[in-house]
Formats: structure tokens, sequence, C-alpha cells
């Protein structure tokens, strides 16, 4: 019960930020763009016409950039408004009134990640669903594997927010924010020397890219998402820089769960054992 | 360290017969943080309800308490406001209505009247003595004295995190209370009939100092003073103030 109270008032709290209306302003004007763009771009492959598979692997390949911009936009969007609700709450003193009242410390930290899970659901749906609207609508593209796309985005914020919440236990606001973008940061270059390393046959690259994947496992778990959500066609063309050419394994999908569960687990400890 | 904020690095601790560490006796404890913020986008209503649900209270109860400890605070009029507008005098008072709403048995002030005016000090004052009335224990932190001398009954003087002293504020420190008089036809041969109360009697002119061990005996003398046709303008029970007290048992500052 009580970690539902603070579930409801994190959302709600986290639906009120300035943070998350400029994200979905953000993505707004981007849906925008990238409709304006779409359209234009189904115009003119009508008009120059090309052959409708290669008329439908070009559009496929945009629509895989919107995908991919509304992922960095999602996690962004995680990392900024989850950053302080730990560190800034101790520092601020707020968490004084509510950590004494009858709630178990994992029952406050667990309702304040359920919540902010709840907020960035709504958000990642309401922005795939933005991009899959303009792909089905405008180029008339049926997008398989649009739900598992979307849950592997989803795995992919989640991942970051309980990075920032394990993080905010222990470091200052600022640190957590650099600290947990730093490890996305690693794991995108990660992800892209991987990529490189596949197509040049690198096996150092290859071995780089997995490590990082290790570390964190967030952009293996987008690149899966993408790699799903791409036509056996379009794999086998390789027709787009965004498009996945090696894609991590349904094992590496389950690591990154465990990495999430016990990522939380720690965060509980140790937010147990600190001093507030 | 009782409300579970801060890990003992070692020891042992009760409250309420409950190990400090229960999570369930906090339900009958109140607290106000020295500072208190919370989120500032909830209205004064949605701040006391959210406390009140936290400590288990029903809905039925919350739609009793919540208006009755807003109006209890003086915050009747912001109730729909949002703490982002409130003052610090004004976020003080929602604070301690949050520390009260679940009507604990123990209640911890920390610095209650600090950003307060004079009427909000006399608010909280009549609130300790309600809580206190209803049988609540409560604990006030406070570096204001004088604040601390008119509201408690015991003080207990903490220095370094160790108790090092402590004084019940309705008796004397010496155990003798000294009562200053003013009055005028007091004359030499009343002074012998005043020990039975008394343990010294010292007259000057219109002025006379008694020294006394029980407060019970206060009216007695006066009577005895009326009846010996003595007028009396003043009748003043004196005592070491707090001050006093403090500076005694703590020491001079000694620039920490």
């Amino acid at each position: 019960m009580t970690l539902w109270i603070i579930a409801r008032v994190t959302f709600l709290e986290a639906a009120r930020r300035k943070i998350l209306w400029t994200a979905l302003l953000a993505a707004a004007a981007f849906l925008a763009l990238f409709a304006t763009g779409m359209h234009y771009q189904v115009r003119d492959v009508h008009f120059t016409r090309v052959p409708q598979v290669l008329r439908y692997q070009i559009l496929s390949s945009i629509l895989q950039v919107g995908f991919y911009a509304i992922d960095l936009l999602a996690v962004i969007m995680t990392v900024l408004t989850s950053v302080d609700t730990i560190s800034g709450e101790i520092a601020s003193s707020t968490i004084h009134a509510i950590a004494t009242k009858p709630i178990h410390r994992w029952e406050l930290l667990l309702g304040k990640w359920l919540g902010f899970a709840a907020m960035i659901a709504a958000y990642v749906a309401l922005v795939f669903g933005g991009v899959l609207s303009v792909g089905y609508f405008i180029a008339g593209i049926r997008l398989h594997g649009a739900v598992e796309g979307a849950s592997l985005i989803y795995l992919e914020c989640l991942l970051v927010l309980t990075a920032t919440f394990l993080f905010g236990t222990w470091f200052s606001t600022l640190t957590n924010g650099v600290v947990v973008l730093g490890l996305h940061g690693l794991a995108f270059i990660g992800g892209w020397l991987e990529q490189i390393g596949t197509v040049t046959q690198s096996d150092r690259l290859v071995t780089l890219g997995v490590l990082s994947s290790i570390i964190m496992p967030s952009e293996s778990v987008w690149r899966r998402a993408s790699y799903v959500m791409q036509s056996s066609t379009s794999r086998a063309l390789d027709f787009s820089p965004f498009a996945t050419r090696s894609a991590p394994s349904g094992v590496m999908m389950l690591y990154a769960v465990l990495y999430l569960l016990i990522a939380l687990s720690v965060a509980f400890y140790h937010f147990r054992q600190r001093d507030l | 360290m009782l409300l579970g904020l801060v890990k003992p690095s070692s020891g042992h601790a009760q409250i309420l017969d409950h190990p400090f560490s229960s999570v369930e006796v906090r339900s009958k404890i109140g607290f106000l943080p020295e500072d208190f913020r919370f989120y500032d986008w909830l209205t004064a209503s949605e701040l006391l309800a959210l406390h009140g649900r936290l400590c288990g209270l029903t809905p039925a109860q919350l739609r009793d308490r919540v208006p009755a400890y807003l109006d209890l605070v003086g915050l009747s009029p912001h109730r729909d406001r949002r703490l982002r507008g409130f003052s610090k005098g004004m976020l003080q008072r929602i604070g301690l209505a949050q520390a009260l709403i679940h009507e604990p048995e123990l209640v911890f002030l920390d610095e209650p009247t600090s950003g307060l005016d004079p009427m909000g000090r006399r608010l909280v004052r009549d609130i300790i003595r309600d809580q206190r009335k209803r049988g609540a224990t409560v604990f006030l932190n406070s570096h204001l004295l004088s604040e601390v001398e008119i509201t408690c009954d015991t003080v207990v003087f903490i220095k370094h995190g160790e108790v090092i002293g402590s004084r019940d504020l309705h008796s004397s420190p010496d155990g003798e209370i000294h009562v200053h008089i003013r009055a005028r036809n007091l004359r030499q041969e009343i002074l012998p009939a005043l020990a039975q109360w008394t343990t010294s009697a010292q007259l000057q002119d219109e002025r006379l100092t008694v020294s006394t061990r029980s407060m019970d005996a206060l009216p007695e003398i006066l009577r005895f003073l009326v009846s010996s046709n003595v007028d009396v303008f003043e009748f003043t029970p004196q005592r070491l103030s707090l001050e006093e007290s403090f500076l005694k048992i703590m020491g001079e500052d000694q620039g920490l």
C-alpha cells in the first residue's frame, strides 16, 4: 500500500517536471520534422519511379532513423528527470519528512522507481507510437517486431533509470548524472566499435564492443531493438548506417535484465545502509 | 537516530517499548524536521493527505483531519495553495500539521518556532500544550531558550552528543524557591511567624525576600501577609533562568 502511495506521488512529481514537458516538446518537434521529411521522401521516390523493393528499403531506413532519435530522447529524458530523485532529496532534506514515516527504505526506493518506470512507459509509448504512426500513415510501412522493439527501448530506459537510482544512493546529483551519461556514452561508443569491427572483421573491436556492453548493456539493448524492427531484406542489404549489422544475442538481453535486477538490489542495500 | 535517519555505529535503544529500528512504531511518532521541505507542487491539503495516508489513516479519517489540522495551524485559507508560494513560517506551520495529523504518542519537534513571527510562536506553544493535554510526549529541540522555558517541563542539555545535565523547570536548581515581595507596612515582628514556611527571610525597607522549599507554601505566605495588614504590591517567585542554567552547565563558549 505504502509502496503505491510513493509510486503515485513520484509519477505525479515526474509528470510535473519541466524537463518532461521539454522532452515532449522536443519529441513533438522531431515528429513534425520527421513526418514532413517522410512525406517529401515518399513523394520523391514515387516520382523518380524507383523499384518497389528499393523504395520500401529507403523508407524503412528513414523509419529506423526516427526510432534512433526517439530512443536517444527517451534515454536523456530518463536520466534528466530521475537524476536528483534520491541524491537531490537527501541534499535538500526533503527525504526526512518521508523516511521518518512508517515506511521501509526499500518501499521508498522501489515506489520511486515504479513511479518513474510508469512515467517513462507513457513517454516511450507516446514517442514510439508517433514514429510508428508516421511510418504507417505516411509511408505505408507495416513494421514487424514493433511491440518487441518498443519493449526493448523501454528496457533500455529502465536500465538507465536503475543506474541513476544506484549511483544516486552514493553520489551527488551532478556526479550521478555525469556517471550515468558517461556509462551510456561508453556503451554507445562500444556499440559502434562492435559494428565497425563486424564490417571490417576486426575481432579486437568486436571484443571491445562486447566488453563495453558488459559494463553497461543499454546500447546493446537498443541495437537488439533496432535489429528486431528491421525486415530481413534490410538486414541483408545493410542499407542504412543506423541498421544493425551485429545484433546482440538473446543471452545479452537476459544479461541486461539480470544487470537491472542486480543494480536495483545493490541500490536497495546501499540505500538501507546509508545515513539520510 | 531514533527515527531511523542515521544508523547507529553500536548499541541499542527502545522507543515506545519497540526496538527503535522498528518501522511500525513510527506510526505512533510525529516528526518536524528543522528545515521542513517537501514537494512544492503539492497544495497544503494534498501534503497533509499524503502524510496521513503514509501513516495509515483511512479516507474517512483524512476527510475529518485534513481540514481540522489546517485550521489548527491557521492555514485553512491556504488549503488549495501550492507550497511553492509559502513563506518559511507557513512551511513551518504545515510541517507541524503533518507531524501531528496521525495523533502520535511521541512528537519530535526540531526548532519548530524558527522562522515564525510572535503570533506563530504563540500558536506553536499552544499546540504543544494541547498535545501534552492529549497525552502525547513532546520532545522540543531548540536553541531558543525562552521558548523552552515557557513550553517545557523538563530540559536536557546535550553537548557533543552527550547528555551533560537536566533540569526540572518547575523547581529551582538548588531546591529552593526565592520570592521577592514589595509591600507597605512590612514589620520585623512578622518575620518569626514566616519561619514555619520559609528557610530565610530578609527585610529591607519595603522589600522582603524569602526562601522556601515548596511551591505550596507560596499561597500560605501571601495569605499570612495579607491577614497581617501588609499591603502587597508585588509577589514574585524567582528562579534561576534557563539561560543561566545553560551557561553554568554547558560552560563558556569555546569559540566552536
